[in-house]
């Protein structure tokens, strides 16, 4: 019977500090579907998983959650698993040091009294490994397999936990395709033994391959569901992305110069395992003026281009040329770099951008101390509180006064530290990594004028974004990144979000019949 | 520190009396604490702690904790742990004791190789915690036995002395009263025309002119720097609260130089920590790589993409933490006259107590000079006062064990009300 909803999700809304992460969200699954979630990143899917298995307790969202008939009020992820709601998540849960069985059997252990009754361990193991089709030694610890098998494992883990009903939060983002495919089938073998899924993706080809439902969830809010029959990757993405662009970018004529800063044939591979190659000879420029994007997934790898660049801070076997000013650049460290004029405000700005236990004054100077100093390293204390006022009201940081501890700021507030930080080291080449992530639109609104300001001054201005609306919003041209390879690049006037969707996914053909090929 | 409290609309501070008071109450709570310490003990020990051969005392006693106290802070400051400090110290003075004792080496070139030595140790093991990135506690856990047992190699079993005179003065000397001694009741005279001890008030007059000397300096920096903030047109403190705190300050200063110019003027192990202080407290709070140590103690991924040459700056910190355990373990060595097999045992645990009772985090990325002083000063008194009051080792260490847990515990219970 078609109509045999196992779960239904009803006027989910969750707001965060400043932000609404999802509004009236409507979420009905059938049982024994896969059920596909699609969203642009940040529009509120991982969010919505976490509101259904108890990471985000009840009481701290709003709505119901049905699931068998009866309602749901889950206090933590103890609650949601004990009637068969697991979630694998993105980034996976397993310790590397610990073996496979181990891993399975974590938080779950077999054990009696305490005491883990290792050979019942193993059998089940054994079994569930076999279940999967993992052959792998339960003993194996999980730092000596591959991503694609570990993926495994976590499914084999929820197995372990009697799972009834299983999330997957982009369960395919880092495998590759023969990976993919061989856990896309398992899918649809427990599909076949009656299971239900849930899983979030971005990769329409899959969906389209394996889902029999797909809700559409775009800024927060369910848009549409839709059956087997009717997807098709045009009405997806459509649905995804299909909103207005109202004012919320500020107005720039754009004076665009001479080309200031290049990246030539840049080729990055990944500093843990040496042998896969992150960014594949990539090149780029920026002009005088010029405010450029750079779109793509997750874990396309912007960050990792940005970070090499700026003084190697990521990566190894780092080959290609930087130019600024149309002569060859050392940006080999993040000094180096920053003494040629180059400036990278970090994606996580709590993680990377600012020393959060202390006040904005120290943080604002930190990038440029001899900016406030005597040549033999005395801080001058006047300049550089004068300094920080300036860039204070500049960027009209909201605190109490620059002594405000930047770890008590808002996420906006804090973001306009990082610029401050950047551009009292007066570069001529600024790369901003998801400047606007996870703070409010007013916020959002003023980042934007800074952006355009500078632009103005005759700057240099790479912006990466997650959120094509907004590099649709401000950038005069636009990189599509994907898998580490450049895959298209349009202007600003001609780019729509399906345009850039479209170059995403026809690489994704590519590579897909290149590794069929090989 | 009142700015901590986020208030979301701008609101230029308005520096009230009783705000101000608030935040300077916060600032010199561990000076009260000290006092509070110290007044209890004069008391319990009937009037012995303020004794000016016993604050000698204190300071002589408490030298060497503080030297190193200041290079731990750096080192917990920037998010490390150095644990090999106490078996430097004491290999560095058996090191130059060998040299002095054995060689006939000249006491300050001794003493110079020793601080070298020092810092090369520092040095060795900062490589491996900054490029090796090998956790600081590891590889400070095996240069504590690597050097405690370099220690017993070196003096085999004996005891290296006597020294040199002009190397004992580094501990057992004061400065020269280039003045005179200033009698102001002079003391009674036996029959033998020997003046009795304990007799009479006699002033190391040098003393009182440096003290004086002192207090003109502090007043004068502060007013200077109260008027460079006017002229910026920053609002300072009220003038009342100013001149209180100077004053305050200035008598603690006079009362203390009071007191060493009555026993026997001021021991030249001071004048060394007065100015390794001074400098000290200048390099954390004035200097680029002082701030640069803090930034990268507060989050070294942040500092690192700010162009902060992390590794570089990790090296440099135990490097200075290697020298001051070198001049430290010298200082001990002066003050017994003698190395011996166990110079510097357990040292390691009183310096880091220290810090940390002097308000720095073990997270890294807070702590100040001042606090570190304070905190040794703080653990300092109390060995003291115990001691005349003749409390048990065991008690001792009982009491100081939960005077270090009950002082992190407040101020960590105080950052998370404020």
């Amino acid at each position: 019977m078609s109509d045999d909803i196992i779960l239904e999700m009803r006027g989910i809304t969750k707001t965060f500090p400043g932000v609404k992460a999802l509004e009236n969200v409507n979420l009905r699954v059938r049982r024994g579907d896969i059920h596909a979630i699609c969203g642009e990143n940040g529009a509120g899917k991982s969010t919505l998983m976490k509101v259904l298995s108890g990471v985000y307790p009840f009481g701290s969202y709003e709505g119901d959650i049905r699931y068998e008939g009866n309602e749901c009020r889950f206090t933590g992820i103890h609650d949601s698993e004990k009637l068969g709601i697991v979630i694998i998540h993105q980034e996976l849960a397993l310790v590397p040091m610990l073996s496979i069985a181990e891993n399975m059997f974590l938080g779950n252990e077999q054990a009696k009294g305490g005491v883990i009754n290792w050979n019942q361990v193993r059998r089940r193991s054994a079994e569930l490994l076999r279940k999967v089709g993992l052959r792998e030694d339960p003993d194996t610890l999980i730092t000596n397999i591959g991503t694609g098998k570990q993926q495994l494992v976590e499914i084999a883990k929820a197995l372990a936990k009697d799972v009834k009903l299983l999330i997957l939060d982009e369960p395919t983002a880092s495998l590759s395709e023969r990976d993919s495919q061989a856990l896309l089938d398992l899918l649809l073998e427990f599909k076949a033994q009656g299971m239900t899924s849930i899983m979030i993706s971005h990769k329409l080809n899959e969906i389209k391959r394996v889902a029999d439902q797909i809700t559409v969830i775009r800024d927060g809010q369910s848009i549409e569901t839709m059956n087997k029959a009717d997807i098709t990757e045009d009405r997806i993405v459509t649905s995804m992305v299909g909103r207005t662009l109202e004012n919320r970018y500020p107005h720039r004529e754009p004076k665009i110069g001479e080309t200031i800063f290049e990246v030539k044939n840049w080729s990055v591979y990944h500093p843990l395992h040496p042998e896969r190659q992150v960014i594949k000879n990539v090149n780029i420029h920026v002009k005088k003026g010029e405010v450029v994007g750079i779109a793509g997934l997750m874990g396309a790898g912007r960050t990792e281009l940005a970070m090499s660049v700026f003084g190697k801070a990521y990566g190894v076997n780092i080959t290609g040329e930087v130019h600024l000013h149309g002569k060859k650049a050392d940006t080999s460290t993040v000094g180096r770099a920053v003494k040629e004029g180059l400036a990278y405000a970090t994606e996580d700005r709590k993680v990377y951008g600012l020393n959060l236990i202390d006040h904005i004054k120290h943080n604002v100077t930190i990038a440029n101390l001899p900016g406030v100093s005597s040549g033999t390293g005395v801080i001058d204390d006047m300049r550089e509180l004068k300094v920080a006022n300036e860039y204070r009201k500049k960027t009209n940081i909201r605190s109490s006064s620059v002594y405000q501890i930047t770890g008590n700021l808002s996420g906006g507030n804090q973001q306009k530290v990082v610029l401050s930080k950047w551009l009292f080291s007066d570069p001529d080449v600024l790369i901003l990594d998801e400047p606007t992530r996870g703070i409010d639109v007013g916020a959002k609104y003023e980042i934007y004028t800074i952006i355009n300001k500078l632009a103005g001054d005759g700057k240099g201005i790479l912006v990466i974004s997650s959120e094509m609306p907004e590099l649709l919003g401000i950038c005069d041209r636009i990189y599509v990144l994907n898998e580490g390879r450049i895959v298209g690049e349009m202007t600003g006037a001609e780019a729509s979000q399906e345009k850039i969707m479209r170059a995403i996914m026809r690489s994704l053909d590519r590579e897909e019949k290149l590794e069929g090929a090989a | 520190m009142s700015t901590e409290t986020a208030a979301p609309t701008a609101n230029p501070a308005k520096a009230t009396a009783q705000d101000a008071i608030k935040a300077n109450l916060r600032e010199y709570g561990l000076i009260i604490a000290l006092i509070a310490i110290m007044l209890f003990f004069q008391f319990t020990t009937s009037g012995v702690l303020f004794r000016p051969v016993n604050l000698t005392n204190i300071v002589l006693q408490n030298s060497y904790i503080i030297v190193m106290a200041l290079g731990m802070l750096l080192v917990i400051v920037a998010g490390h742990i150095d644990l090999s400090v106490g078996s430097v110290a004491g290999f560095v003075g058996a090191f130059a004791a060998v040299l002095m004792v054995d060689y006939g080496m000249n006491p300050l070139l001794a003493g110079m190789l020793g601080i070298a030595m020092g810092a090369v140790i520092g040095g060795v093991q900062g490589y491996f915690v900054a490029y090796m990135k090998i956790p600081s506690f590891i590889v400070t856990l095996a240069g504590m036995l690597v050097f405690k047992g370099l220690l017993l190699w070196m003096l085999g079993g004996r005891s290296v002395g006597p020294f040199p005179t002009s190397f004992q003065a580094l501990s057992a000397g004061f400065i020269p009263d280039i003045i005179g001694p200033l009698t102001l009741v002079a003391p009674t005279v036996d029959a033998a025309g020997k003046s009795l001890p304990n007799t009479g008030v006699v002033l190391h007059s040098t003393t009182l002119l440096v003290g004086v000397i002192i207090v003109a300096l502090m007043i004068w920096s502060a007013l200077k720097s109260r008027a460079n903030r006017e002229s910026h047109g920053y609002e300072a403190e009220p003038f009342s609260l100013f001149v209180a705190k100077n004053v305050v300050m200035a008598g603690i200063v006079l009362f203390l130089m009071y007191k060493f110019a009555s026993y026997r003027g001021l021991p030249n192990v001071l004048i060394v920590m007065a100015i390794l202080i001074a400098g000290f407290v200048f390099l954390t709070k004035r200097m680029t790589f002082g701030r640069r140590i803090y930034a990268m103690g507060g989050n070294a991924k942040a500092a690192a993409l700010s162009g902060i040459l992390t590794e570089r700056l990790t090296f440099y910190i135990f490097a200075i933490m290697g020298a001051l355990a070198g001049l430290a373990g010298l200082i001990y060595a002066a003050r017994l006259n003698q190395a011996t097999p166990k110079a510097g045992a357990g040292m390691e645990l009183d310096v880091i107590a220290a810090v940390f009772v002097g308000g720095a985090s073990a997270m890294g990325g807070i702590g100040e000079v001042a606090g570190a002083v304070i905190g040794a000063f703080i653990m300092g008194v109390m060995n003291n006062g115990m001691g005349i009051m003749g409390i048990n080792i065991d008690w001792q260490q009982v009491i100081k064990g939960l005077v270090l847990l009950g002082a992190v515990a407040f101020d960590l219970y105080n950052k998370k009300k404020g």
